[in-house]
């Protein structure tokens, strides 16, 4: 029955702070099938990069995962004990995060970090692992894979250092590999291939990519579906190439819009997305884009939308979904 | 490596050196020391002489020429009190001193180590809970309080352990030592306790805050993606990165260890080199003052050096090229 | 820290501090020393330095509770006959005065230092870090004990001697955070008009090395409690006349042996009630002032 490989249903993470109770991720859905690359964009602080940590079961006290189901191959992975999801990390599930220079243990050489997650999840021996630690190496595209076994993570620059997380994260061929922000953190020149080379190895190994970033222009080359989010909520879902041609939901349309153009008119101000991001402690009631939101009414302020399908395989939360731009003039804004 | 162990050494001859000159010149601000070596009939005429046999008499610059030199000859004075140059004097009691310290040493890293190493893993567990408050309250102790009170109860009420003395000691490799005796080894006990607390508190406290820190830390969240189980996470990954620091700071405390032997030597009436310069300064036996901080300078810019290789060797980030 | 605006008593600090028993603890435990040391002249039965009121008769006696106690001398006499609780209240004066006093000149000090270090920066920054490397390389109590020994016992050398050993701490951090605002862009705009900019960065860094100065003062002070009875132990701190606590213990150690311990014992309780509840406040603002740990 398995149509998808992860199915997030309701999430709702929370950190209980002594300024009140932040909800990080407030009703979080999406789906994601095998071998699919699902971009989730969304502004910093928007939870994104807490949904990514939570479907691993890796959130800490004050934090805590407070309601939801996160359905891994037919398993509701919430339900799990911590030993069922330490064999479900790495082997199944792996992850990238976002600052290489902090992902590694600066005390140990990158082979025996790498020999340390074949040794987990394979069976290999020893001589063996070796070997596939050089050919993961040779995949990710570091040269001279037989001397950088032997070095320590600050011999690497941040471009290199990321491919090896990544060489890391492949190492038990995962199904589904979350990425978060993988290259916010490296020079603009590197980030390309970086993202070139992940798309690569994703699509040959056939994983499943979750990238989560706060780059639209990113997600729009790379993934086959995209999941906005704003303050802790999943506003729009939707195959990738429709979503930037069409978008639905109006914060949405705001991004893409912000996005500077190569072409076109070049008198025109980059349009901003008026307003700032509210504070976590202190959502407004309704939508919470509508304190923002050109096409708001009386109803968004007051009952917050729910994720509803608008066309096949496009989903949106808002009560007044823009289509084709009629209702921004009709609300003169 | 060899540019980095040449710089090292020159840095380490202008400290000494810059240490000799306020030795010298804070010394030669305490007093006439002519009236502690002529007898109290002497009359003027002799006090003179007494001052230029000892070379009082001239510029101060020349008598610090004339102390360097000595200095670098090996001669660092006479004592006043003993007749006898200052250096011998404090070389035979540097066996009991090193002793002290480092069974003080063995004691506090032996029970500092797994305590707070338990301390720094179940961080919030009632043990580790009043470990913390037991070694806050330990370095508030003053140290020469708690060697009276173990002398108290030890020595004067239960009569189980001397409370001064060093006993009988026994030669290895030609020198003596108390431990290799039982007698001498009933006379450490008390004092090595008691210097060690104070270190040992302090451990404990730092080993703990360095394991919390370290299991905080990205890598080791990447690790625990990566389906590490929390005993290797701990163990493989944590520990070497919080211990290491660590060393260094206890490489220092050495140091400490040292000063603060002279308070316990004090108590104890241990023979060693803190005794010595206790009782030195009681007697105003300069010579012997100025060779001790001579030779503990010494001592100090020896360990700084021998902990930062150390800390070199066990750390793959730092780069000497 | 939070929350300006509602109040220091609906702050998170104050919140923290009321939950955490080791912080009130160490205010309970300081205070009673503050308040001793303040009102207890008042109510000692009787003035320890005036020799007059002393009674050799007195001499020896134990504490209350013992056989042989006077209920005049609650912990009992010295050999001189002089009332060791009175002799703890004026002890503990000596002793927090010199604390108090060491650490105000060290921060002072220690801060002006860092301060022109770390604006003027070049030579004067390179000698100034040299000299405190250096000195913090060798052990403080010894730096202390070796002045104390040239330049003899009293209470101002004491207090000179320990800000000598105590300033260092402080200019490091200050000059730290002065390096760090340097580097900011509104210094180099400041210069661009023609304004110094030391005003702006005095302003800037004030406020960040304020709680981590507060640790280090905290803590200090019950450093300097303890080597000045250390030293004071040893016979080159305090003068005879002016005995603090540790000097109390020394005099007591002298006729432990003839089993009259209470004249070392109480002072050196003393000494570590009043450096534990220093320390267990300087515990909790470290804790509290951390910003990693939230």
């Amino acid at each position: 029955m398995a149509e998808y490989l992860l199915e997030v249903r309701n999430l709702q993470t929370r950190f209980e702070l002594f300024r009140g109770t932040v909800k990080a991720v407030d009703g979080v859905d999406f789906t994601l099938r095998e071998g699919e690359i699902l971009g989730i964009v969304g502004e910093s602080g928007g939870g994104k990069s807490v949904t990514g940590f939570s479907l691993l079961g890796l959130i800490d006290p004050p934090g805590r995962i407070a309601a939801g189901e996160v359905i891994f191959r037919g398993e509701n992975l919430l339900e799990k004990s911590e030993e069922e999801m330490r064999r479900i990390r790495g082997k199944e599930i792996s992850m990238i995060f976002q600052d290489p220079m902090t992902s590694l243990n600066p005390l140990q050489t990158i082979g025996r970090q790498i020999g340390e997650m074949l040794a987990l999840h394979t069976a290999l021996s020893p001589a063996d692992r070796r070997k596939r630690a050089l050919e993961l190496l040779r995949e990710v595209g570091i040269p001279n894979p037989e001397d950088r076994l032997e070095n320590y993570p600050h011999q690497f620059s941040g471009g290199m250092r990321q491919r090896v997380v990544i060489a890391i994260a492949l190492a038990a061929n995962p199904k589904l590999i979350i990425a978060d922000e993988p290259t916010t953190a490296l020079d603009v020149t590197v980030q390309a291939q970086i993202l070139a080379l992940m798309e690569n190895l994703v699509r040959r190994f056939g994983s499943a990519l979750i990238l989560i970033t706060h780059d639209l222009a990113v997600v729009s080359e790379m993934t086959d579906r995209v999941a906005v989010m704003y303050c802790g909520r999943v506003v729009e879902e939707g195959p990738t190439r429709e979503l930037v041609r069409h978008p639905f939901h109006p914060y949405t349309k705001g991004l893409l819009e912000s996005i500077p153009r190569l072409s076109g008119e070049r008198s025109r101000r980059l349009p901003q997305i008026p307003g700032m991001v509210p504070s976590l402690f202190d959502l407004p009631p309704g939508c919470s884009f509508a304190p923002r939101c050109g096409y708001a009414t009386d109803l968004c302020r007051h009952e917050a939308p729910r994720m509803r399908a608008v066309a096949p395989g496009r989903k949106v939360s808002c009560h007044n979904p823009v289509t084709g731009g009629e209702e921004a003039e009709a609300h003169g804004r | 490596m060899l540019k980095y162990l040449l710089k090292r050494l020159v840095q380490m001859v202008v400290v000494l050196f810059t240490v000799s000159v306020i030795v010298f010149l804070v010394m030669s601000f305490t007093g006439d020391p002519v009236l502690m070596i002529v007898p109290p009939t002497a009359t003027d005429a002799q006090i003179a002489e007494a001052r230029t046999a000892l070379g009082l008499d001239r510029p101060l610059w020349v008598q610090y020429g004339v102390f360097l030199q000595n200095l670098l000859r090996g001669d660092l004075g006479v004592s006043y009190i003993f007749k006898r140059p200052a250096l011998s004097l404090i070389v035979e009691r540097m066996p009991a001193t090193l002793e002290l310290v480092f069974f003080s040493v063995l004691l506090s890293v032996a029970v500092a180590l797994p305590c707070g190493v338990y301390a720094g893993a179940r961080p919030n567990s009632p043990f580790s809970r009043a470990v913390m408050g037991g070694s806050l309250l330990g370095i508030s102790l003053p140290s020469f309080w708690v060697g009276i009170l173990l002398i108290f109860y030890f020595a004067v009420e239960k009569g189980l352990l001397p409370s001064s003395g060093r006993g009988a000691t026994a030669p290895l490799f030609g020198i003596p030592f108390a431990f290799l005796t039982w007698d001498g080894f009933r006379h450490i006990v008390l004092p090595a306790v008691t210097l060690a607390l104070g270190t040992l508190a302090m451990l404990i406290r730092l080993i703990r805050a360095q394991i919390m820190e370290v299991m905080r830390q990205d890598f080791i969240r990447f690790a625990r993606a990566k389906g590490v189980s929390w005993r290797s996470l701990f163990f493989s990954h944590a520990l070497k990165n919080a211990l290491v620091p660590v060393v260094t700071v206890f490489g220092m405390q050495i140091g400490s260890l040292i000063a603060f032997a002279t308070v316990t030597e004090t108590i104890f009436a241990w023979p060693g080199m803190g005794k010595l310069l206790v009782d030195s300064i009681n007697t105003a036996d300069r010579p012997v003052i100025v060779a001790y901080l001579m030779i503990v300078a010494a001592i100090f810019v020896l360990i700084n050096f021998i902990v930062d290789i150390v800390y070199t060797l066990i750390d793959p980030r730092i780069d000497l090229r | 820290m939070s929350a300006k605006k509602d109040g220091f008593f609906r702050s998170e600090f104050f919140h923290n501090f009321v939950r955490s028993p080791g912080a009130l603890a160490g205010l309970l435990i300081v205070t009673f020393f503050v308040v001793l040391v303040t009102a207890g002249p008042l109510f000692t039965p009787q003035n320890p330095y005036d020799i007059g009121s002393l009674d050799l008769m007195d001499a020896f006696k134990p504490p209350v509770w013992m056989e042989g106690g006077d209920g005049a001398f609650l912990l009992g006499t010295d050999d001189q006959g002089r009332d060791l609780l009175s002799a703890m209240v004026y002890g503990s004066r000596i002793s927090l005065f010199i604390g108090l006093s060491v650490v105000v000149l060290s921060c002072v000090l220690g801060t002006f230092l860092g301060l022109v270090a770390g604006y003027f920066g070049g030579r004067l920054d390179s000698l100034l870090m040299r000299v405190v490397d250096i000195q913090l390389s060798f052990p403080a109590m010894l730096v202390a004990l070796f002045i104390m020994a040239a330049f003899g016992r009293g209470l101002g050398k004491l207090v000179t001697a320990l800000t000598i050993v105590g300033w260092v701490l402080y200019a490091r951090t200050v000059r730290g955070s002065v390096l760090v605002e340097k580097k900011k862009e509104y210094v180099d705009a400041a210069r661009l008009i023609g304004l110094s900019p030391f005003p702006i960065i005095l302003r800037h860094v004030l406020p960040n090395i304020l709680t981590p100065l507060i640790v280090i003062a905290t803590i200090h002070v019950g450093t300097v409690i303890l080597t000045e009875a250390t030293l004071s132990y040893l016979g080159v701190g305090v003068p005879v006349t002016r005995p603090s606590l540790g000097l109390l213990v020394k005099n007591g150690y002298d006729v432990l042996f003839s089993g009259l311990w209470w004249s070392s014992v109480f002072p050196g309780m003393f000494i570590m009630l009043l450096v534990f509840g220093i320390n267990l406040l300087g515990d909790f603002l470290r804790d509290e002032f951390n910003p990693r740990l939230k």
